[in-house]
């Protein structure tokens, strides 16, 4: 297996309103093994997303999709989400807060020739506060992959 | 747009209550007062669908005190308001006072209709869009709700929840005040973009 790790801040996050994504640095990934990334997601002091098992039927998910092609998710795995009670929620919310990592477990497809590939991904996410609540957006992330 | 889910659980509801009768909501409720007649703007005018694709505009509620409220299904705070703008419109729409709602459902009508009929929502919800929202300073977080005075000027603007005490007492003092229409018949400006003007 070859982790794939966020790397030092150097180039500019993937960011989009109150939360960021840490850019992903190139990485050797081989076509026979499952090979893992995960993102750092940062989230501004004060607001919550929701987790991708959202405690209330009409909450938008943070959900974290790869483009077809290159790669297979086997798995994406979220970290356990923080019950927090909200003003505006008589239960707790299944949410996320803070930093926190998003992991992808995936497989080279027939179609990942050896060498340099960006895949491209997109996390989806909606914020609050203890208040007010952010529209849905969408942080696209690039993975860069020197496939062996 | 904005996108959204569904369904409402009644412990929503509860909650709505809850804050209604604590007062536990909202920063802002403390600080939220009427703005003085001489800093109150012209609230732009704009013209959108219901959810019977009749076309309203601003202008339609000439003379009246309005309640814009943006909001979206997705939106837990905005539901929590939403109980209340039915309980203000059922109280005071026979002395001059409209709820508007602007949903910002960026999946439409489809999430939108269903929740307004479950909630039985008895005042004019129309679909916004990134237009109306620029018009009205953008329109980042939700709820934002615009109180309008008789004269079509905005008197108090609430970015997030607030205190249920808070828009009733704003709303009593507009009631209240003597209704002065304005002299040239005109409410409102420009339509909004987004919508048709017909």
């Amino acid at each position: 297996m070859v982790l794939l790790a966020a790397s030092p801040p150097a180039a500019p996050a993937q960011s989009s309103g109150v939360l960021h994504v840490a850019p992903l640095s190139k990485q050797v990934v081989k076509r026979q093994e499952i090979n893992t990334v995960s993102l750092r997601a940062v989230l501004k002091d004060g607001y919550h997303v929701n987790s991708h098992t959202p405690s209330e039927d009409y909450l938008i998910p943070l959900r974290l999709t790869w483009e077809k092609g290159l790669i297979q998710p086997v798995e994406i795995i979220f970290p356990k989400p923080r019950l927090e009670k909200y003003a505006f929620s008589e239960k707790p919310l299944s949410v996320f807060t803070g930093d926190f990592d998003i992991t992808t477990r995936f497989r080279l497809t027939a179609k990942a020739i050896p060498g340099p590939q960006i895949v491209i991904g997109q996390l989806r996410y909606q914020a609050c506060n203890h208040n007010s609540c952010l529209p849905p957006k969408t942080i696209e992330v690039r993975l860069p992959l020197d496939i062996r | 747009m904005f996108r959204s889910r569904r369904r409402l659980s009644c412990g929503l509801v509860l909650a709505a209550l809850l804050l209604a009768a604590c007062g536990s909501a909202g920063d802002s409720a403390r600080a939220a007062s009427l703005k003085p007649d001489k800093d109150r703007k012209r609230a732009p005018n704009f013209s959108l669908r219901d959810a019977s694709g009749n076309t309203v505009r601003l202008s339609d509620y000439q003379g009246k005190i309005v309640l814009l409220n943006f909001w979206a299904t997705w939106c837990g705070p905005c539901r929590i308001e939403i109980p209340w703008f039915i309980e203000f419109e059922q109280k005071y729409k026979d002395e001059g006072f409209s709820v508007l709602g602007v949903a910002m459902d960026e999946d439409g009508w489809s999430v939108v209709r269903p929740y307004i009929s479950r909630m039985k929502v008895n005042y004019r919800v129309l679909m916004g869009d990134d237009e109306i929202a620029a018009l009205y300073g953008g329109v980042e977080a939700l709820p934002t709700s615009f109180l309008i005075d008789r004269e079509g000027k905005v008197a108090s603007v609430h970015v997030g929840l607030v205190r249920k005490a808070t828009y009733e007492n704003e709303i009593t003092q507009l009631l209240e005040s003597p209704a002065s229409r304005a002299a040239d018949g005109t409410f409102g400006g420009k339509p909004a973009g987004g919508a048709r003007s017909e």
